[in-house]
């Protein structure tokens, strides 16, 4: 199988001395649907900032075999597309057309290839009409898709994507779960919403205080009730339902 | 949160809407040049200024009254520079009265500064209420943008426009979680607590620029802004632009000859 994200004893500390993440080794294959899942501040943004070379720890990260250094940034960027948390700082153009475009522009296509890429992607995520609008103005569920629709048109081949369905209402969330299965790349997803993942994933990594526990397929993850439990991803053992 | 558009009305039809960016702008920066440079004792060519400008207000059909009452706003600052010339300016005297202990004069040349100033700067406005009202913001970024202004300054306004809205939000959130804890007290607690949500404030901004700067290296920035051209420069342009370049020029350049 091909190797599409390989991390080797990665450690990483921010600026004020706190530690972020330790020893953290993982190997993605392509076509995989991994999720990444932990409490609160586990480390799952940092790491996944990793992965396309926004920050830099201490240890190996490859993408496609290559590692992420200056040479190769711009080709990985455009093979693994990174969506934000937050859609308010991923949509930062005054139309959500030239916010879709932004990738695309910067990739050097064609203008015709612009406007193509940026047709598509906003048709795949259901927000095709949605050009001339600016993006302060959508509804959260339409930012995120909008999110969504700025890395497909750069067509990449694994979609990383952070906290999908944060503060999003069920029917929104099951849309865009709806939504995300059809996505054709290799995925890798950051959350700790298990419906979500229960949903998309067939691999879950768990991550607590910036190390990795767990990793292994959906179902046994999912499964094992003290593991969650004591990571914060399910209801406290002890603490019944009255 | 809904917000006002900041751009209201720019979604309207008319002939000064469907203009050119580029056209609109260059004719804004004219008229406001001619108005500076006119003196302020010619009349008729701030009749003509005015005629012109509520002549393109009519035709663009923006309500007259909401550019009316957006176009107070400048009176403040206007007053807040100007309101002391009066008094300061020598010259023949109109009126003098006696405050207090100081005796005050105001002079008939102060007085003309003074209504220049409101003119001038009123006319302006006008004019720039007009453009903003008839233009959506992001084909006015695209027109400066493909006027040379330097790109990073065009970034710069685009962004404002962007978060402007995002940080109103933020800035109503602070209140209500405020005044939900019942915020009072006195005076000096007061202004530490509003103190405090300005740094807060300025801070969460400023880490939000780093998470919007990571966003754009996900997607390929390089620190050089590309746009593709969606402009048409068209014959109603030419026309409006000749036509309302000879009549601005001519009055100014009358002003001087006079």
């Amino acid at each position: 199988m091909d190797e599409v994200v390989r991390v080797e004893n990665l450690n990483f500390a921010y600026p004020d001395g706190r530690q972020a993440l330790t020893d953290v080794s993982l190997t993605i294959n392509r076509g995989e649907s991994v999720a990444l899942i932990g409490p609160n501040g586990a480390g799952k943004s940092t790491l996944l900032l990793h992965f396309n070379g926004i920050l830099h720890g201490n240890g190996q990260v490859k993408v496609f075999s290559r590692p992420v250094d200056d040479k190769n940034l711009k080709e990985v960027r455009k093979k693994l597309g990174l969506v934000f948390q937050n859609p308010d700082d991923q949509l930062f153009s005054a139309t959500v057309f030239d916010d879709v475009a932004f990738g695309p522009i910067n990739l050097g296509y064609s203008e015709n290839e612009v406007r193509q890429a940026v047709a598509s992607a906003l048709e795949r995520v259901g927000m095709a009409g949605y050009e001339q609008r600016s993006p302060h103005h959508l509804s959260l569920g339409e930012k995120k898709r909008v999110a969504i629709a700025t890395i497909l048109s750069m067509s990449p081949e694994v979609m990383v994507i952070d906290e999908p369905a944060s503060n999003l209402d069920p029917g929104g969330k099951w849309l865009l779960i709806e939504l995300l299965q059809k996505l054709p790349a290799t995925r890798i997803i950051a959350s700790h919403d298990l419906e979500l993942v229960e949903a998309l994933c067939r691999r879950i990594i768990v991550l607590d205080g910036g190390r990795i526990v767990a990793d292994g397929a959906a179902e046994r993850i999912l499964a094992d009730t003290p593991l969650l439990a004591s990571h914060g991803l399910t209801r406290p053992e002890g603490l019944k339902a009255t | 949160m809904k917000h006002a558009f900041l751009d209201r009305y720019s979604d309207r039809d008319s002939f000064i809407h469907r203009l050119d960016p580029r056209t609109k702008l260059i004719s804004v920066f004219l008229f406001i040049l001619a108005v500076a440079l006119t003196s302020p004792d010619m009349w008729p060519a701030f009749a003509v200024y005015f005629i012109v400008i509520a002549a393109l207000v009519l035709l663009s059909r923006v309500p007259v009254l909401y550019v009316l009452k957006r176009s107070l706003v400048i009176i403040p600052f206007v007053l807040l520079i100007a309101i002391f010339v009066p008094f300061f300016k020598e010259g023949e005297v109109v009126g003098s009265y006696n405050i207090w202990l100081w005796q005050v004069s105001v002079t008939h040349s102060g007085l003309q500064v003074l209504w220049n100033i409101l003119a001038k700067a009123w006319l302006s406005i006008l004019s720039l209420i007009l453009l903003t009202s008839t233009t959506k913001i992001a084909d006015l970024l695209r027109g400066l943008e493909q006027l040379h202004l330097p790109r990073v300054m065009v970034m710069i306004l685009s962004f404002m426009y962007r978060y402007i809205f995002v940080l109103v939000d933020e800035v109503m959130r602070m209140k209500q979680a405020r005044d939900s804890r019942n915020f009072g007290g006195r005076r000096l607690w007061q202004l530490r607590t509003i103190g405090n949500m300005t740094g807060t404030l300025f801070i969460r901004s400023y880490e939000r620029g780093e998470r919007v700067y990571a966003a754009m290296l996900a997607r390929g920035f390089d620190g050089q802004s590309r746009t593709l051209h969606q402009l048409s420069f068209g014959l109603s342009d030419v026309c409006f632009g000749i036509g309302f370049g000879v009549v601005v020029i001519f009055t100014c350049i009358f002003n001087f000859l006079y």
